[in-house]
Parts: structure tokens; C-alpha cells; sequence
């Protein structure tokens, strides 16, 4: 899971209202190269909740992202790259999401995040 | 600039939507775009011209295409080989003589549709074409310029068209031609992953160019699967992201070499971006997330072949909203049960997603279920106020039902009044339209045993069920 995922998820039990961002528990970490496309980290520099990510990414090791929301990412090069790095290079093959309202856990395994939910918590 | 533009004859429905997003895709101007049939000719022909505003968009256009079969500048045309003579001789020599120059070479290949010609007949046509001052050198293997005497007769009696009029002959300058190379290294047969369902590799490159994936765009499929449909917008450069209900089919596949990322990576292309395990019925996504995909494109899951499935089974088996607590010591390892997802809610729930997580004009690509009715009533496909409907191409599966593939684009920003007006479209819908695609109908009408048992005491009328003309059920 990139931390691009993470980014967009949250607890969905059934009358939790602060399930953002969730909790990283990394057990494994990889890193794996991509491709860099600007165009398509300046569309998602919009979208992201910044406070989130860089929160994520120091939980995965990663603390190079500045801890503001940065004015003009768009046009910053090395920042895109540093974002690039963050949101698509960095990967929780194994580990978990944590509820930060209840404290379920919501594993990871190979890579992919399990966000169904139990049958009492619909 | 008005094209000749050929196609394959097949998936009839999906030829000009195909070109129509395409053009799009290659910043055409979309009210510059037009289409006129040639003379005597029916909608099913292969034969289409196009008006685009360059050569290039032409040639874009085509070489991304799966059904374009070519791109052509039209020299002359007409029923017969003097008619088509007068034509040529016409055409402005300020757009031939460019193309004939004595430092170029070229190629004339002739083309026929429902009918075969002999290599002494193609000679015999090729030299015809004296009246054209070819000044270049020929060359078969490599030319500059490839010029195409294309040639239909009058339709007789199964060249799979409508009976037409007249013979036609065209003669072009090509442009472009579609690279259908794809579709045999993409074929399902070799593809190491496959699940019941997955989709062929035409159809799911077709919905890509729906979609207009292309390098940059975040395209996803809640509904991945296998990951056939992801691909192909891999294929086209696209971002993907892909979810399932399914733990099984995501994470582990058939084993480590057998999954959906070796999909990915049979043909080296970029692994999805995420791949994640959730219910479309109860999306986790963060709220506030909003117009993040540039694409969605599914096949949803409609009962016929595979039924969805959601949370909350045990809760809806017993109807009751006493909760079922799943032990402490249990969790961890837990496999929740799932219960049916009719159709009707799996489409609400896909519009829904769409209108909040599209951007605006992104593009939702889905199929949908259509029982083939032989009254001929008019088939209502679901409609939400963010979106308009810009294309229906239907394939036809049996003689019971086909599918459509439903091309809707965002017209709308998302709101929460736009949510209530959603809901009551969709209350509408349901009560009016659905009835019959309600959970379990569509699969029984669909696999009902065909009621057509009357004997058959003439035999001849029995003989040849199967009509000449093949139209769009080719």
C-alpha cells in the first residue's frame, strides 16, 4: 500500500466521525521506483490532505516532506520529487491501519489493505 | 478536412463512439466533428466519412484505435472505375501533386470488402490508375505514400451488410491505421491471471478509449478482479487503482507468479497504484475526498456469469438489525459475511461514487444488462444529474440478453442537493425500470429454459433460424 492510498481512506464503522487519517503500524516497508509524472503530482497535490501524509510517511521513515503545506508545490521541482517519493515510491507491504477513534485495526498484508468491515460494524 | 474512415466489421455499436472519445482524447473541437454516410450506404457500413480539423488528429486518432481499420484522404470515388476516373481527375491537384513527387515513393494496395480478388484482377485495377501522374518510385515494403483502391459490389447476399444499393469504390491516401498488434499479446489466452470474468482484451482496450486514459489520469475500477479492464489503461499510459469485495482474487491470486500484479507485469507495465480490498456499498473513503479519479471504468458485477456481493451478510439473511457480534478472540482472523448486491444498488452506489470521486468531465465506463425483448420496448438506462450520457454501444450476447456499454461524463459538480435530486432519479428508476433486474431475475430469464417447444412440423421454416444480414450481432 502507497502512501497515496492511505491518503484517501478512513474508518468507516458505523458512527465513527474521526476515522482520518489512520494510524500507519509498519511491520514492512519497501521502497520501489516509478516512473515520475509531474502532471499527475500536480493533480494529486491538490487532492491530498498534507498534515496526513506527512505524518504517514514519518511513520514509514520518510521525513524529508516539509511540515506545512507548501504555497507553490506546484512549480517546485524538488518538491514534486520529494511528494513523487512520498505518495508512490514508499510502500506498507505488511502492517496495519488503526481506527484513531476506536482502534480497530485493519491489516495489511502484501500489500493490500483489508477495509472490510465486520459484520457488527455496519 | 473530411476522412474516409474504414473500419473493422465488427462491435458495430462501438466504432464511432470509439472515434468520437478519441477525437476528444486529441483535442478536437467537439462541434467540428461530424459524420456522413456514402451515398446508398446503411449506418452498419464499414464505410464512414469523418470531418476532423487536421490530418494529425486523424492519424492520432486512428493509430490509438482498436475497430479503425484506416484513416484515409479521399481522392475520388464512384460506382464504377470511369466514375471513379472523373472523380480523381477532380480532386485539386494542389492536394495530390504533393503526394506524387518524383523524389518519393509509394505503394497502391487494393482493399475489398465482401468480395476477393485475384492478383491479376488487383494488377489489372492498380494500372487502371494511369490518369494519376505518379512521378515517385515504388516501393512495397516502405513507402512515403500508401494510396488504397478500396472496393465493395452491390451487396449479394452474406457479405454480413444490408443489402446497398451500389457498388462503391473509393480511392485514398492513407493516414493513419489502427495498431490491432495489441490485441493478440494482449489476449486473455496468454495472460497468466484470469478469473471467470475477466474481459477480453478488445472490449477492455475499447473501454479505455471510452474512458481516454492516457499517461498523467488516475483511472479505477471498483470492481477490478483480475485486473483485466486495469490493463488497459496501463497499456495507454493511465494510473490505475483498482478494488474488490474479494480478498482472494486481490491479494492472493493463484500464488506469487499468479496474481494481479504479474498481470501488470507479464506485460511491463506500471503495477496499479493500489489495489484494495473494500465494499462499494460502504466505500472508506475519507470524507471531504472528492474529484480524484480522472476515469472510472467497470464491469459490474450483474448476476448473469458473477453476483455481487456486500457487507453485513448474516444481518441480512436474518433480517433483523440485532447485531451480530463477532467474538473478541475471533477478529483477528475473522472472515466477514457477505450478502447479496442486487444489481440496482450496485449501480446506485457506482453513480454515487462517481459523482463525488470524478473530476469534472472525467468519464464513468460501465456495462450494463439488457434482456432482449422482442416487443422492441425501449430500454431506460440509469441516469444521475451530474452526468450525461455521450455514448451506448450494445454487444449482443445471446438471444436473451446483451450488454451495453454505457459512456456518461460530468457534466454537473457534486452537491448534497445534487444528492437528493440522485436519489429520487434513482427511486424513480428503480420503481419504473428495474423491476425485472431486481436480485435473481436477470440470471433466471437469462438461463430459463427456452419456451419455443412447439414441434416443428415444417422443417423447412425450421432450416435457417439465422438471418443473412448479421448487422451488429457479428
Amino acid at each position: 500500500m502507497r502512501l497515496i492510498t492511505h491518503n484517501m481512506l478512513s474508518c468507516n464503522i458505523k458512527g465513527v466521525a474521526n476515522g482520518f487519517p489512520l494510524k500507519i503500524e509498519a511491520e514492512s516497508v519497501i521502497e520501489k521506483e516509478v516512473d515520475f509524472n509531474p502532471d499527475f503530482l500536480r493533480h494529486m497535490f491538490a487532492k491530498i490532505e498534507w498534515k496526513a501524509l506527512v505524518e504517514a510517511a514519518r511513520s514509514l521513515g520518510y521525513s524529508e516532506l516539509p511540515e506545512d503545506s507548501p504555497a507553490a508545490a506546484a512549480e517546485d521541482e524538488s518538491l514534486l520529487k520529494k511528494l513523487h517519493h512520498a505518495l508512490l515510491e514508499l510502500h506498507l507491504e505488511e502492517g496495519a491501519l488503526v481506527c484513531p477513534e476506536t482502534g480497530r485495526r485493519f491489516p495489511v498484508t502484501r500489500g493490500i489493505p483489508n477495509m472490510l468491515l465486520h459484520e457488527d460494524e455496519v | 478536412m473530411w476522412f474516409l474512415c474504414v473500419f473493422y466489421h465488427r462491435l458495430l455499436d462501438f466504432r464511432k463512439p470509439e472515434v468520437e472519445a478519441l477525437a476528444e482524447l486529441f483535442g478536437e473541437d467537439e462541434s467540428l466533428l461530424q459524420w456522413r454516410l456514402p451515398e446508398h450506404h446503411h449506418n452498419d457500413t464499414p464505410f464512414h466519412f469523418v470531418h476532423l480539423s487536421s490530418e494529425e488528429i486523424a492519424r492520432n486518432i486512428a493509430k490509438r484505435s482498436i475497430l479503425v481499420k484506416g484513416m484515409y484522404e479521399l481522392w475520388g470515388q464512384g460506382s464504377s472505375y470511369e466514375e471513379l476516373k472523373d472523380s480523381i481527375q477532380t480532386f485539386p491537384d494542389s492536394r495530390k501533386l504533393p503526394f506524387l513527387a518524383p523524389d518519393s515513393t509509394f505503394r497502391i494496395s487494393v482493399e475489398t470488402f465482401g468480395k476477393a480478388l485475384t492478383f491479376d484482377e488487383q494488377r489489372e485495377r492498380i494500372n487502371s490508375l494511369t490518369y494519376i501522374p505518379f512521378q515517385g518510385k515504388v516501393n512495397l515494403k516502405k513507402p512515403d505514400h500508401k494510396f488504397f483502391i478500396i472496393e465493395m459490389d452491390e451487396s449479394e447476399e452474406n457479405n454480413g451488410l444490408q443489402p446497398i444499393l451500389q457498388r462503391r469504390i473509393f480511392f485514398g491516401r492513407e493516414v493513419g491505421f489502427a495498431d490491432r498488434k495489441l490485441l493478440p499479446t494482449f489476449q486473455l489466452k496468454s495472460r497468466t491471471y484470469l478469473g471467470p470474468t475477466a474481459m477480453d482484451a478488445e472490449m477492455a482496450f475499447l473501454m479505455a478509449n471510452q474512458a481516454k486514459a492516457t499517461s498523467g489520469k488516475l483511472v479505477y475500477d471498483p470492481f477490478v478482479g483480475t485486473g483485466s479492464i486495469l490493463v488497459s489503461a496501463a497499456r495507454f499510459g493511465a494510473m490505475t487503482m483498482g478494488a474488490d469485495i474479494d480478498i482472494r482474487v486481490v491479494r492472493d491470486g493463484r500464488g506469487p507468479d499468479c496474481n494481479v500484479w504479474s498481470n501488470f507485469k507479464q506485460y511491463g507495465l506500471p503495477m496499479p497504484v493500489a489495489l484494495l480490498r473494500m465494499d462499494n456499498n460502504l466505500p472508506p473513503w475519507r470524507s471531504g475526498l472528492k474529484e480524484i479519479f480522472d476515469a472510472i471504468i467497470c464491469d459490474p458485477p450483474y448476476g448473469v456469469r458473477a453476483g455481487g456481493r456486500k457487507s453485513g451478510g448474516r444481518k441480512i439473511l436474518r433480517g433483523t438489525v440485532d447485531p451480530y457480534t463477532v467474538p473478541e478472540d475471533k477478529r483477528s482472523d475473522h472472515i466477514p459475511s457477505t450478502g447479496a448486491y442486487s444489481l440496482v444498488e450496485c449501480v446506485h452506489d457506482l453513480l454515487h461514487l462517481a459523482a463525488r470521486m470524478l473530476v469534472m468531465k472525467g468519464r464513468l465506463v460501465f456495462f450494463f444488462p439488457v434482456l432482449r425483448d422482442e416487443n422492441g420496448s425501449e430500454v431506460k438506462f440509469p441516469e444521475h444529474p451530474c452526468f450525461k450520457l455521450v455514448a451506448v454501444s450494445e454487444q449482443i450476447l445471446s438471444s436473451r440478453y446483451s450488454r451495453v456499454l454505457l459512456t456518461m461524463v460530468k457534466v454537473e459538480p457534486y452537491s448534497e442537493e445534487v444528492e437528493e435530486a440522485a436519489r429520487l432519479m434513482h427511486l424513480e428508476f428503480r420503481e419504473n425500470h428495474l423491476k425485472w433486474l431486481e436480485e435473481g431475475n436477470i440470471h433466471s430469464s437469462v438461463f430459463k429454459p427456452s419456451d419455443s417447444c412447439q414441434v416443428h412440423t415444417d422443417t423447412k421454416s425450421f432450416k435457417d433460424p439465422k438471418p443473412k444480414y448479421r448487422g451488429k450481432y457479428v
